[in-house]
C-alpha cells in the first residue's frame, strides 16, 4: 500500500522545479531588457494578492480580515503597476521597429 | 471549485507566467510575453476569487473594494512615473510584497482555518510562517530605504558604523532565537518580536550600501520579494504563490549575480558594504596632473569630422535627463553620416537596463544599442568615444594589479583614437578612483550638465 506524500514534500518538489525553470528562463534575458524584467517579476510577485485574497476572506470577519484586504490593496498596487509600466516601457521598444525599417528605405532612394 | 480543480488552473496561471519571462528574450517577443503575463494574473485572480467567493459571502466586497483601489493606483503611478525614476518605482513596489507577506502571515496567525491551516497552526507550518515573514519583513524596510537613497530622500551615500556586523550578526541571532520560540508553539510575542527584528535587520543591512551599488541591493530585493512569496506559499500550501515566488526569486538572484560580476565584487562584500565610503574623496596625485578641456564647440567639430562615435552613458545621464538630447544629437551626427553606436555597461545606472530603458524612451532604435562585450572590439576602430557621466566603468586602471577595482570588466573606451568627456567636475568616481583615462593626451574634457553640454554640441553640429 502506497501511502499519501505529504504536501510539504509536494511543495518541495515544485519549489525545487520552479527555481530551475526559473534560473533558465531567466539566463535567456536580453541584458538590454532587465529592467521589464524587473517590472514584470514586481508584478508576478503580486501573486501574493492570492493570498491576501483568502487572508481577506475568514469564514468570521475580525481585523485579521482588514488585513487581508489592506494586504490585497498593497498586491493590487504591484500587479497593476507592473504589468502597465512594464508595458509603457516595452512599447518604447518596440515603436522603433517600424522607423527603423522606413529609414533604410529612404536611403535607398536617395541613393 | 475543488482544490485540485483549482490548482490546475494555477498550473495553467503559471505556464503563462513562464511564457511572460520567456518573451523577454528579445524585444520583439516581449510585449506578448506581458500579455501572457496579465492573463496568467488574470487566471489566477478569478480562480482565488471563486474559492473564496463562498467563504467571504459579503466580505467579498472589500476585496473588490481593495483590487479596484490598489489597481487604481498602481494604475495612475505606472502612467506617470518617469523613466529615469524607475529604479525608485522597482524598489517601492517590492516594499509592497514585503509588507502584503507579513500582513497574510499576520492574518493566517489569527485566524488559521482561513487560510485552510489546521488550528492550532501544526509545527510545520509555523516554521514556513516565521520564514515568509521574516523575509517579508526585511525585504519591506530595507527596500524602503532602498527607495530613500534612489529618490534621494535619504542621502544616497553608506552609513559605516563601529560594530555594524557584530550588532547585524546579533539582531539575526536574536530573530531566529525568537523565531524558534514561536515554532516551538510560543504564540504572538515572539512572532512580534521575531518580526519587528526583522524590520529593523532590513534598515541596517541596506544603510551602509552606497549609490553605484544599488543596481545589487535593488536586484537583490527582488529576489527577496519572490521568496518571501514562495515562503507565504508553502504555509499556505498555495502552488501557485510558490512556482511564482520562486520564478522571482531566481530571476532576482541572477541579476545580483550579472551586477556582482559586473563590479568584480563577490555578493558578500557589496552586502557588508562599505566600499563607498571613501565616496567624494579626492584621489591622491591628481593635482600633478593636468586634463585638456574642451567646449561643446570643439567636440561637435570633433565629432562632426569622425567617421564613427561610440557613446557611452551612465548615470550622470540619467540625472542629468539628457536621453532625448542625445538622441537628437545622435541623429544630427547620422545626417552627416557618421555612424553613431552606444555601448552600455551592465551596472551603469542605478538599475539593470536602467540606461537601455532611458534610450528606448528616447526612441534610439535598439540595434543601435550595444551590450559591452558585443561592442569593446569595436573602440580600437572608433575615431570618438563620447562619454557621457559615466566613470568607474571606463577607468583602465580596472586592467592593474593593485587598483581598488582591479578585475572589474570595463568599456575599453580608451582605445579610441580620441575620447571625449562630459562630468559636472573632476570628482573621482563612485569607488574613490582617480581615473588615467582623463588625462591621456587624446583625451578632451567637457565640464558641465550632460544635458546642457549635449545640446549646446547639437547645436554646433549644424
Amino acid at each position: 500500500m502506497v501511502a499519501a506524500i505529504d504536501p510539504i514534500v509536494v511543495n518541495l518538489i515544485v519549489f525545487v522545479l520552479a527555481i530551475f525553470v526559473g534560473y533558465h528562463v531567466v539566463w535567456n534575458v536580453t541584458p538590454a531588457l532587465h529592467t521589464p524584467l524587473m517590472s514584470v517579476t514586481n508584478a508576478i510577485s503580486g501573486i501574493i494578492l492570492v493570498g491576501a485574497m483568502l487572508a481577506a476572506a475568514p469564514a468570521v470577519f475580525d481585523w485579521g480580515g482588514y488585513m487581508g484586504i489592506v494586504a490585497v490593496t498593497l498586491a493590487s498596487i504591484n500587479v497593476f503597476g507592473g504589468f502597465l509600466v512594464t508595458r509603457r516601457m516595452l512599447e518604447m521598444f518596440k515603436k522603433k521597429e517600424p522607423k527603423a525599417k522606413v529609414e533604410p528605405v529612404q536611403n535607398a532612394k536617395e541613393a | 471549485m475543488s482544490a485540485s480543480y483549482a490548482a490546475l488552473w494555477y498550473l495553467v496561471a503559471s505556464v503563462c507566467f513562464i511564457l511572460a519571462l520567456k518573451g523577454l528574450s528579445h524585444p520583439s517577443t516581449a510585449r506578448r510575453g506581458n500579455v501572457f503575463g496579465i492573463a496568467g494574473m488574470a487566471i489566477a485572480v478569478v480562480v482565488t476569487m471563486i474559492i473564496v467567493y463562498k467563504a467571504a459571502g459579503s466580505n467579498i466586497i472589500g476585496i473588490f473594494a481593495g483590487i479596484v483601489i490598489g489597481g487604481g493606483i498602481g494604475s495612475i503611478v505606472a502612467r506617470r512615473v518617469q523613466m529615469t525614476q524607475m529604479p525608485e518605482l522597482v524598489a517601492a513596489m517590492h516594499s509592497l510584497v514585503g509588507l502584503a507577506a507579513v500582513m497574510i502571515a499576520v492574518a493566517a496567525i489569527n485566524n488559521p482555518e482561513a487560510m485552510g491551516l489546521a488550528n492550532p497552526i501544526p509545527i510545520g507550518s509555523r516554521l514556513e510562517l516565521f520564514i515568509g515573514t521574516f523575509i517579508g519583513a526585511i525585504t519591506f524596510s530595507g527596500s524602503i530605504i532602498a527607495f530613500g537613497k534612489l529618490s534621494g530622500k535619504i542621502k544616497s551615500a553608506p552609513v559605516v558604523f563601529i560594530g555594524q556586523h557584530w550588532l547585524n550578526l546579533a539582531l539575526a541571532i536574536a530573530m531566529v532565537g525568537f523565531g524558534a520560540w514561536f515554532f516551538m508553539g510560543g504564540g504572538w510575542v515572539p512572532f512580534i518580536a521575531m518580526t519587528a527584528i526583522a524590520f529593523l535587520l532590513g534598515v541596517l543591512i541596506i544603510i551602509p550600501i552606497g549609490g553605484a551599488d544599488m543596481p545589487v541591493v535593488i536586484s537583490m530585493l527582488n529576489s527577496y520579494s519572490g521568496w518571501a512569496a514562495a515562503g507565504i506559499g508553502f504555509s499556505l500550501n498555495n502552488p501557485m504563490l510558490i512556482i511564482s515566488g520562486s520564478l522571482v526569486g531566481s530571476s532576482g538572484a541572477i541579476l545580483s549575480y550579472i551586477m556582482c560580476k559586473a563590479m568584480n565584487r563577490s555578493f558578500i562584500s557589496v552586502i557588508l558594504g562599505g566600499f563607498g565610503a571613501e565616496e567624494g574623496t579626492q584621489a591622491t596625485g591628481s593635482g600633478q596632473k593636468t586634463v585638456k578641456s574642451g567646449s561643446a564647440d570643439d567636440a561637435a567639430f570633433i565629432m562632426g569630422h569622425a567617421e564613427s562615435v561610440i557613446i557611452v552613458p551612465g548615470y550622470g545621464l540619467a540625472v542629468a535627463r539628457a536621453q532625448h538630447a542625445v538622441k537628437e544629437m545622435a541623429e544630427k551626427l547620422r545626417e552627416k553620416g557618421v555612424s553613431v553606436r552606444y555601448a552600455i555597461h551592465p551596472v551603469a545606472g542605478r538599475m539593470p537596463g536602467h540606461m537601455n530603458v532611458l534610450l528606448a524612451e528616447a526612441e534610439v532604435p535598439y540595434d543601435q544599442v550595444f551590450e559591452m562585450d558585443d561592442i569593446n572590439n569595436e573602440f580600437g576602430t572608433a575615431d570618438v568615444a563620447l562619454i557621457l557621466g559615466a566613470n568607474d566603468v571606463v577607468n583602465p586602471l580596472a586592467g592593474e594589479k593593485g587598483s581598488p577595482i582591479y578585475g572589474m570588466p570595463i568599456i575599453e573606451a580608451h582605445k579610441a583614437r580620441t575620447v571625449i568627456v562630459n562630468k559636472r567636475s573632476m570628482a573621482s568616481g563612485y569607488a574613490g578612483v582617480d581615473n588615467p583615462l582623463f588625462y591621456l593626451d587624446k583625451t578632451m574634457m567637457v565640464f558641465g550638465d550632460a544635458k546642457k553640454v549635449i545640446e549646446d554640441i547639437a547645436k554646433a553640429i549644424e
